[in-house]
């Protein structure tokens, strides 16, 4: 393997591994609050990058301005599903609320095919994304090189929203004990729907990205970054925003990397992950970085 | 002072319990004689629960050693502690919640109906005998504490003191040696209080057990403990019959006066 | 006292009435594997498939309180165990072209009895393997771990071309799977689902789904409880899987999918999740409803307007009928209680006590 090739390969691993870490941070925040593997997660990640999609191609927006509108709306749409589907199911046993979840991603997979039709659509991802750059011998795609730098951006952004603001906090703590995060007088149901507001964006943004990055979208596309992404925020320590992205960054190098080095497990590719995913479950159940919890007889 | 029965039935050594920072349970020892009635005390998040749990191997204790009757139980699963004769009952009431009262005391009698699953399902004789003798064991003791009657309600659709009653008459189910209750007159009045004094003591004399319990009521512990362990953040600050309990210092302080 | 002796007296009656039914069904069964057109009667014996893979599923998920979802998984297992054992050499060498069937598989050939015991053997022993590192998990750990092995399985079947023909799948399989076969497999599951969740193991199962805790304290070793009951349910699952193979007669790892085990556990929770009865009405149901519904897919002719068919849209009507029901009626048609002639007598007659066969 030349340099060049392998360094394609890294930045390709980055680029990779943020759009899974902007994924999986929206899986672990539901969690840490809701205790919900929220599985309609991914399917809110298909749907950021269809409405951008429909807004560059119908509505003939400019790309950054389709962006816009696609995240806010999913974001919306994020906090709606909350609303309806899982808010009910609260204080129900935590299988209603999980099958409910199972139910919502089923739902929206097949409104998807009914509405945006089952055939793959092509994404035109905008010239200024799509330039090639070239570095000596090396060429890179501007996108995949803007993923990881935006991503960061972002997680800035979050990460000072989460530590530095009255909302962050009141997230904290509802995450940590809802009830008595209740009494402290926090609208828990207001942090809940900022909440699944934020991790919807977030999967929108990377919905769009990865739609610039693999012109291809298809109703199905959200299935199995969604579940990876499950299995990389678990990996990283539910509940943790950095297990998140760790776990996000980690799926995304051995993804890249095992097929780069062993091109003949190609196949199994897609069952590394899950096989990750039991080994962690069994040695480390916390993930990485996660904290224990203990429940109280 | 205390009376050590000649035989010694529950001991514990330099017992602690640590979750992660917090020291729950902290270099408890504790020694328990056959048929004692023995109780356990102190304020609100003092370890109390904690402690049992360890002795009932819900929890590996961080330091120490568990002994029931001379045997090391140290680490044990929960089940396999209550098969060698260790029961309890919990703080908040846990019945089976979709089961019948009747039900509910015979999950208890699991143990002694000891099929395997292969002739439990089938239905074969061996297994039918064993069951009709488990149904006729659980009925008895649902008719001593009253609750026959009820015995296919569901266990949750009785009223809160019957409950706990059915509670103590589950965990009696199991045969034990020794029983564990955490709080069983939590909730009761002062007339529902007595009669559970009464009846505590009368299970100690007809199942011959040795009985160790977790209280708040005064009233209930002061009369029916012979000896009494306070514990306060996790330390032993007392230990003793009920009359010294009640003089010493170092309770009262820790209970801040309150009777 | 009183309460048993008038229960003495209505248990005969009631006795009779089950007896009566299902003599009325075995008729009925019989005139319909005669008389019912190639489809109608598929889609008949499909209900009895899906009564198998129903119950599995709530022996697991209502019974024991465990939610697994990694079904499709030993479905797979059964289904390709049974299919390798009973093809005919000549029909294994016309599958394997791209690559030839292992040696030791390639003259294996056995009648349908034994094959589908040893699928329903080794889907069990797999259950047992996966079983025991994965049930220590709590419930929402359990179920992605399960949903992983689900599709690890799929995965290993999709590559591993020299035993399982890999995607090409598997054609051509004996349409084993007759009215009869079908039928007394159900038959014979709900009889031992009966009769287990009569039985103290049965009890055992529902002590550690109300209160794992509360069970171990009581003597119950909740561990083994769960292992045992994590193998009965795969084993029975890899039998309901074979009986679908040798129904449908091809079979391919794309058909295992995730898809699958959400279509049980939509029967599941219809029915009533720790509900025997209505596990087993809720399969009939849902079977004929998705074979009805399915024109929902397919070009439609209404008054105002055609439509070029609207696939998805089946799919959307379940999965909207399974939030609506977790929503607002989570227990399903028959919460956990099951069916009783008093039940039917009650919706006639004014609505007083709603009687359950107590267990």
């Amino acid at each position: 393997m030349t340099l060049s090739l392998l360094f394609q390969h890294i930045v390709n691993a980055l680029s990779l591994g943020s759009l899974y870490a902007l994924i999986a941070i929206g899986y672990t925040m539901v969690y840490g609050i809701l205790r919900l593997i929220n599985f309609a997660h991914g399917d809110i990640f298909m749907l950021g990058a269809y409405v951008a999609f429909y807004g560059m191609t119908i509505v003939a927006l400019p790309w950054w301005a389709a962006l816009l509108v696609s995240i806010v709306f999913t974001a919306l749409f994020g906090i709606g599903l909350e609303r309806m589907a899982y808010r009910p199911l609260r204080d129900s046993p935590r299988i209603s609320i999980m099958i409910s979840a199972i139910g919502a991603s089923f739902l929206l997979e097949s409104l998807a095919v009914l509405i945006f039709g089952g055939r793959p659509k092509g994404v035109p991802v905008p010239d200024v994304l799509s330039k090639v750059i070239h570095f000596g011998s090396v060429s890179m795609i501007m996108i995949s090189l803007i993923i990881p730098l935006f991503t960061f951006a972002l997680l800035v952004v979050l990460v000072w929203i989460v530590n530095k603001t009255k909302t962050g906090m009141a997230m904290r703590a509802v995450s940590t004990d809802i009830e008595a995060a209740r009494l402290m007088a926090v609208n828990v149901n207001k942090i809940v729907s900022f909440t699944f507001g934020i991790g919807s964006l977030l999967a929108a943004l990377g919905g769009i990205m990865w739609s610039f990055k693999y012109p291809q979208l298809n109703p199905l596309m959200g299935m199995m970054p969604g579940l990876k992404c499950f299995i990389a925020a678990v990996i990283g320590g539910i509940g943790s925003i950095g297990g998140a992205v760790l776990g996000g960054f980690l799926m995304g190098f051995i993804e890249i990397m095992t097929v780069a080095f062993m091109p003949t497990l190609s196949g199994y590719r897609d069952a590394f992950a899950f096989v990750l995913l039991i080994v962690v479950l069994l040695v480390k159940p916390t993930g990485l970085l996660g904290k224990r919890q203990t429940e109280k007889v | 002072m205390s009376e050590t029965s000649s035989k010694l039935m529950l001991s514990t050594s330099h017992l602690t319990m640590k979750f992660g920072g917090l020291t729950a349970v902290n270099d408890f020892n504790l020694e328990i004689g056959k048929n004692e009635i023995v109780g356990l005390i102190g304020p609100n998040g003092a370890g109390k629960t904690t402690a049992f749990n360890v002795i009932t191997g819900m929890y590996n204790p961080s330091e120490g050693k568990v002994q029931f009757q001379d045997r090391d139980i140290t680490g044990l699963k929960p089940h396999s502690i209550t098969a060698l004769g260790i029961a309890r009952t919990f703080q908040n009431i846990r019945l089976f919640k979709e089961m019948s009262v009747l039900e509910n005391v015979l999950v208890a009698c699991h143990m002694s109906i000891r099929s395997s699953v292969f002739s439990a399902t089938l239905h074969l004789p061996g297994y039918r005998a064993r069951e009709a003798e488990a149904r006729r064991f659980s009925m008895e003791l649902l008719e001593q504490v009253g609750l026959s009657h009820l015995a296919y309600e569901k266990g949750t659709s009785l009223p809160y003191g019957q409950q706990r009653r059915l509670e103590i008459v589950r965990a009696l189910a199991t045969k034990p040696k020794m029983l564990l209750l955490d709080e069983p007159a939590a909730g009761m009045n002062p007339q529902e209080s007595l009669e559970l004094m009464e009846f505590i003591r009368k299970i100690r004399d007809k199942f011959d057990l040795t009985i160790f319990l977790i209280e708040h009521h005064m009233q209930v512990v002061m009369g029916v403990c012979e000896r009494m362990y306070v514990l306060d953040y996790g330390v032993t600050i007392a230990h003793g019959d009920p009359s010294s309990i009640q003089k010493n210092p170092k309770v009262i302080e820790a209970y801040l006066g309150v009777d | 006292m009183k309460q048993s002796t008038e229960l003495k007296k209505a248990l005969p009656k009631r006795k009779l009435y089950t007896i009566a039914a299902l003599a009325a069904f075995v008729v009925f069964a019989f005139l319909a594997n005669l008389f019912f057109d190639a489809f109608t009667l598929r889609v008949f014996n499909l209900c009895a498939i899906y009564i198998v893979l129903a119950l599995s599923l709530n022996l697991l998920n209502g019974f024991t309180g465990l939610f697994s979802l990694g079904h499709a998984g030993f479905m797979a297992v059964g289904a390709y165990v049974s299919a390798l054992l009973t093809m005919s050499t000549q029909l294994k060498d016309m599958n394997y072209f791209l690559e030839p069937i292992v040696p030791w598989l390639h003259h294996l050939t056995m009648p349908f009895l034994p094959a589908i015991i040893i699928a329903g053997l080794v889907s069990g022993f797999v259950g047992f393997l996966i079983g025991a590192p994965v049930l220590r998990l709590r419930d929402d750990y359990l179920a992605i771990a399960t949903l992983g092995f689900g599709e690890i399985i799929r995965v290993l079947i999709t590559n591993a071309q020299g035993i399982t023909n890999g995607a090409q799948g598997l054609k051509g399989l004996p349409r084993y799977s007759t009215t009869f076969s079908v039928w007394v497999a159900a038959g014979l599951v709900t009889l031992f689902m009966v009769l287990l969740m009569r039985s103290s193991f049965g009890r055992a199962l529902k002590a550690v789904r109300d209160d794992e805790l509360a069970a171990e304290a009581m003597g119950i070793n909740v561990f083994k409880v769960k292992v045992t009951s994590f193998t009965m349910s795969s084993f029975l699952v890899g039998i309901g899987g074979a009986l679908l193979g040798h129904m449908i007669t091809t079979i391919d790892p794309k058909m295992f999918t995730f898809m699958l085990t959400f279509n049980i556990l939509l029967i599941v929770v219809l029915g009533g999740i720790g509900s025997i009865s209505g596990s087993v009405i809720s399969a009939i149901a849902v079977t004929i409803l998705m074979e009805v519904l399915r024109f929902l897919d397919e070009p439609m002719n209404l008054i105002f307007f055609k439509t070029d068919g609207l696939p998805g849209l089946r799919m959307v009507v379940f999965s909207l009928l399974l939030m609506i029901i977790i929503i607002y009626r989570q227990r399903g048609l028959m919460g956990s209680k099951e069916f009783s002639w008093d039940m039917l007598t009650g919706l006639f007659v004014k609505r007083g006590r709603k009687g359950g066969d107590h267990v």
